[in-house]
């Protein structure tokens, strides 16, 4: 960090800049072009006029806001003319990016996370990876942004219709949704998921907080042994676990009924459970027990005013985790359970393998923004907690 | 004291655990081994045929059909012979339909000759009282076995169907279990003046020609491979579901190797290994450059980043394999783009799903997190100042990186790649949903065989190979890594 005193001594050439916009126009161009089955035409287009308007808004024009309205007006009116809405828009993106990149050439910003000893070499390496990476990111997030807008198809496709690429309302409608909330398979589901989750969960979080305390004191004999049993669940593959639990409780009578799917969803969700809360007693200060037992609380007391309020971020973000295992598990439920306990996952899944309907992805959009809620709340449980034990949170 | 307190607290845990998961893995490791149907369903044939002796030829003689009669008319009347045939068809098709067949013409097969023949020498023999103080006497039951049980057997099965034995008539099939008993009993002075006087009659009696009888109803009966068949699967526990999960077969003479167009699970599980190779490989081929990224980023920079890696992680899977439906099949968004760019042509359009391809593609990119998460935690903590330290004393960059940062790196790969390949290596949904025929593991296999083709034992032994693949590497990783120390990127 202390190298940025001498960027910005770096003074960029004409030809870095210029090159830099042709560069980035023709590879636009060449994907432009390959849409018009003229790659080629393309591609030389955008190397002459990306390297003539890199250098030409660096020279005329040094502030980067005023040439970035002018291209991504420009960007549009082209983009709106090529292919109305949807060009406008990527005409627009387009304009904005380009401007960007050229400034990030021409002020030498893109030599900021570099030393300054860097050879061209390295720098062009160094974004190289940077790109690589960022596709990397971009592999990870496309599939589930992209099933957002399906899930407001008009048709019954899963597919984008030309209305939807060209932004037309006609091309988009809430019937997936109104589908799944009017449905009664659906509804039905939904509900067996609520009924079999929480009661799952209460069972995993409170044996599994109750152990992981056991587990935290000092002297456990077999304590390696005790903890590899109580993780295997997260461990073994669903389908043994799956195929066991089918075995078994048909033996005792419990596949195909609703308590035999609590009782397996628990099972799995405890080895989260006891992960999460053994980690928040790992900072635990035992004399703060002792301190409460001296002043005559028993332990009862002991635990839940003074232990519980302190390892409580814990044990929600374990009985949050084992809640989505639970809500989330197809494979157990397909074996243990019948069709009583048909959850939403198991509906998508059959679904999925049979008829293909759009109301799946309305399902799906609904169970990405749950999970990104989910996700929120786990964050704030986690500084919460490393606030109460006296850690900075990170 | 402390010791009691702790283990007091984790015990219902752990009773919880052994309950509900730990018994039924065990229960699965029995199945793949447990064999008794055949035992339980034709309890004398099999005695019969264990016991040795005259066992010269493949196809027994008159005494192990007699036997047969019994057993199979008990079975059919419980309805437990079909069960019986569709154990053994799995290791000879065709003995389903001849157990249903037979079963079928049991019940109708005219065997009175045997009844009337003692009620000709004592008319209590008709009589159910007779029979049950018979029954009632262990002297007597030691010495008729197989008539008792057919008659407690003829009880049961009366009481099951809501009738009262009581007032019913004896079936005949009882009269030839009795005399079996008396043909073969040695030594009938202890006995009761009616079984010392029927005992000296029975070697007179006009018999059924039972082997005749059953080779009537279908001649597999008299065919050696129906009967190598039972006699090989004949005791209560077998190795043959294990020989059958690794493309072998328990035949009479021994372990033979299935004709090359039944093999199907060796490989099956070497594609099961290779594509959860492939997925590892391409899990640390992606995963180790963004984790680099990110723990050589600011930590607000590096926070940002890490919840587009979290984001799918707390997806559910049945939504991000949805997704992956929508993107790879035919009409799907990939072949939409590359259509509209012209790369393929409409006619072209690229098979990405229900195959291998689109297996290993949706697999990596939801196990990504896990490879991410252990490796971004390991590379935190290489300090930045020894490949700049490698870099002053003159290495290149490749160098700086293979030889300092890289081994630094390695346990990282180590947890994440096991952490990946156990995961994959049972995994059932994805491949199922965009696997097709090609691209499906071996846990597929085994969900076919609880939910479609019920041969459980197969189902079971197929799963504890597996299971002991994965309990390998769960003790490898244990020792990489230690099971505390699995992080849950939160």
């Amino acid at each position: 960090m202390n190298t940025q005193k001498i960027e910005q001594t770096v003074v960029p050439s004409n030809q870095l800049v210029a090159g830099g916009g042709a560069f980035f126009a023709a590879v636009f161009g060449l994907l432009f072009g390959m849409t018009q089955d003229i790659p080629l035409i393309g591609m030389i287009g955008g190397l002459v006029l990306g390297g003539i308007v890199a250098f030409g808004i660096v020279k005329i024009d040094k502030s980067r806001r005023i040439s970035q309205i002018v291209m991504v007006i420009l960007g549009l009116i082209f983009g709106y003319l090529q292919a109305q809405i949807s060009g406008a828009i990527i005409g627009a993106i387009f304009g904005w990016v380009f401007t960007w990149f050229v400034f990030w050439l021409a002020t030498g910003q893109y030599r900021r996370r570099l030393p300054s000893y860097a050879t061209p070499g390295q720098v062009l390496w160094h974004h190289t990876f940077v790109v690589i990476c960022w596709a990397i990111f971009i592999f990870l997030i496309t599939p589930i942004i992209v099933v957002m807008p399906l899930s407001f198809n008009a048709e019954n496709f899963f597919t984008f219709t030309p209305e939807m690429l060209n932004f037309d309302p006609a091309g988009y409608s809430l019937k997936h949704y109104e589908d799944f909330f009017t449905n009664s398979d659906w509804q039905g589901a939904l509900k067996n998921s609520f009924a079999i989750a929480p009661v799952a969960t209460l069972i995993s979080v409170s044996l599994g907080t109750l152990a992981a305390i056991g587990l935290s004191q000092p002297f456990v004999p077999f304590r390696r042994a005790i903890m590899a049993i109580l993780i295997s669940p997260m461990i073994m593959p669903l389908i043994i676990s799956a195929a066991g639990m089918y075995f078994f409780y048909s033996r005792v009578g419990l596949q195909g009924t609703y308590f035999g799917v609590v009782l397996a969803h628990a099972a799995l969700g405890i080895p989260f459970v006891i992960i999460t809360v053994t980690a928040t007693l790992v900072g635990f200060d035992h004399s703060l027990t002792r301190a409460a037992a001296n002043l005559g609380a028993n332990p009862v007391r002991t635990f839940f005013k003074v232990q519980m309020p302190l390892i409580l971020p814990g044990v929600i973000s374990g009985g949050l985790f084992a809640f989505i295992t639970s809500f989330d598990e197809v494979v157990v439920v397909l074996f243990v359970g019948s069709a009583g306990q048909k959850t939403l996952p198991w509906q998508m899944f059959t679904g999925l393998r049979e008829q293909i309907s759009p109301t799946i992805l309305a399902v799906a959009t609904i169970l990405v923004v749950l999970s990104i809620l989910m996700l929120t709340t786990l964050e704030m449980l986690r500084r919460r907690s490393e606030r109460l034990r006296g850690m900075t949170p990170s | 004291m402390q010791k009691l307190r702790a283990l007091l607290l984790i015990s219902p845990l752990l009773a919880f655990i052994l309950i509900t998961f730990i018994a039924p893995i065990a229960d699965m490791l029995f199945r793949s081994v447990e064999n008794k149907i055949v035992e339980e369903t034709l309890p004398h044939t099999v005695a019969l045929i264990d016991s040795g002796g005259d066992i010269e030829t493949v196809v027994p003689g008159e005494k192990v059909f007699s036997a047969l009669y019994v057993d199979m008319f008990v079975a059919a009347e419980k309805k437990e012979h079909t069960r019986l045939g569709t154990r053994l068809n799995y290791e000879e098709s065709g003995i389903s339909s001849l157990f249903r067949k037979s079963g079928r013409r049991v019940d109708r097969l005219d065997v009175e000759v045997y009844r009337e023949q003692f009620e000709n020498i004592d008319p209590s023999w008709g009589e159910i009282a007779t029979w049950q103080s018979l029954a009632d006497n262990s002297d007597a039951s030691d010495m008729l076995p197989r008539a008792m049980w057919a008659y407690n057997a003829w009880r049961d099965y009366l009481i099951a169907d809501g009738d009262n034995p009581d007032e019913e008539e004896l079936e005949d099939f009882i009269y030839v279990a009795l005399y079996d008993d008396l043909i073969a009993l040695e030594d009938a002075s202890e006995a009761g003046d009616l079984i010392q006087r029927s005992a000296n009659a029975v070697p007179d009696f006009e018999t059924v020609n039972f082997k005749e009888a059953f080779i009537g109803f279908d001649k597999d009966w008299g065919a050696e491979d129906v009967w190598k068949t039972i006699r090989t699967y004949s005791p209560p526990y077998t190795e043959g579901y294990f020989l059958n999960a690794i493309d072998l077969q328990k035949e009479f003479e021994g372990y033979s190797v299935r004709p090359e167009n039944e093999r199907i699970y060796g490989v099956l599980f070497m594609r099961t290994l290779f594509m959860s190779l492939v997925i590892t490989g391409c899990a640390i081929l992606l995963g180790y450059p963004i984790a680099w990224l990110m723990s050589n980023r600011p930590m607000r920079e590096a926070n940002l980043l890490m919840i587009m890696v979290l984001l799918p992680f707390w997806t559910s899977l049945l939504v991000r394999t949805s997704a992956w439906k929508v993107m790879l099949q035919q009409q799907g968004v990939i072949n939409d783009t590359l259509v509209w760019l012209n790369i393929v042509d409409e006619a072209g359009r690229l098979v990405l799903i229900n195959n291998q391809f689109g297996t290993i593609v949706a697999m990596t990119h939801i196990l990504l997190p896990f490879m991410v998460l252990p490796l971004y935690s390991v590379m935190r903590t290489i300090p930045e100042t020894y490949t700049r330290a490698a870099k002053s004393l003159g290495a290149t960059n490749w160098t700086a990186f293979w030889r300092v940062y890289f081994p630094l790196s390695v346990p990282g790969i180590g947890a994440g790649s096991i952490l990946v390949f156990i995961l994959s290596i049972g995994y059932y949904i994805t491949p199922e949903i965009v696997g097709g025929t090609t691209g499906t593991f071996i846990s597929n296999r085994i969900a076919y065989h609880i939910s479609s083709s019920l041969n459980w034992g197969l189902a079971a032994a197929l799963g504890t190979i597996l299971l002991a693949v994965v309990l390998l590497l769960y003790w490898v990783y244990d020792r990489i890594v230690g099971i505390d120390n699995v992080k849950l990127g939160g």
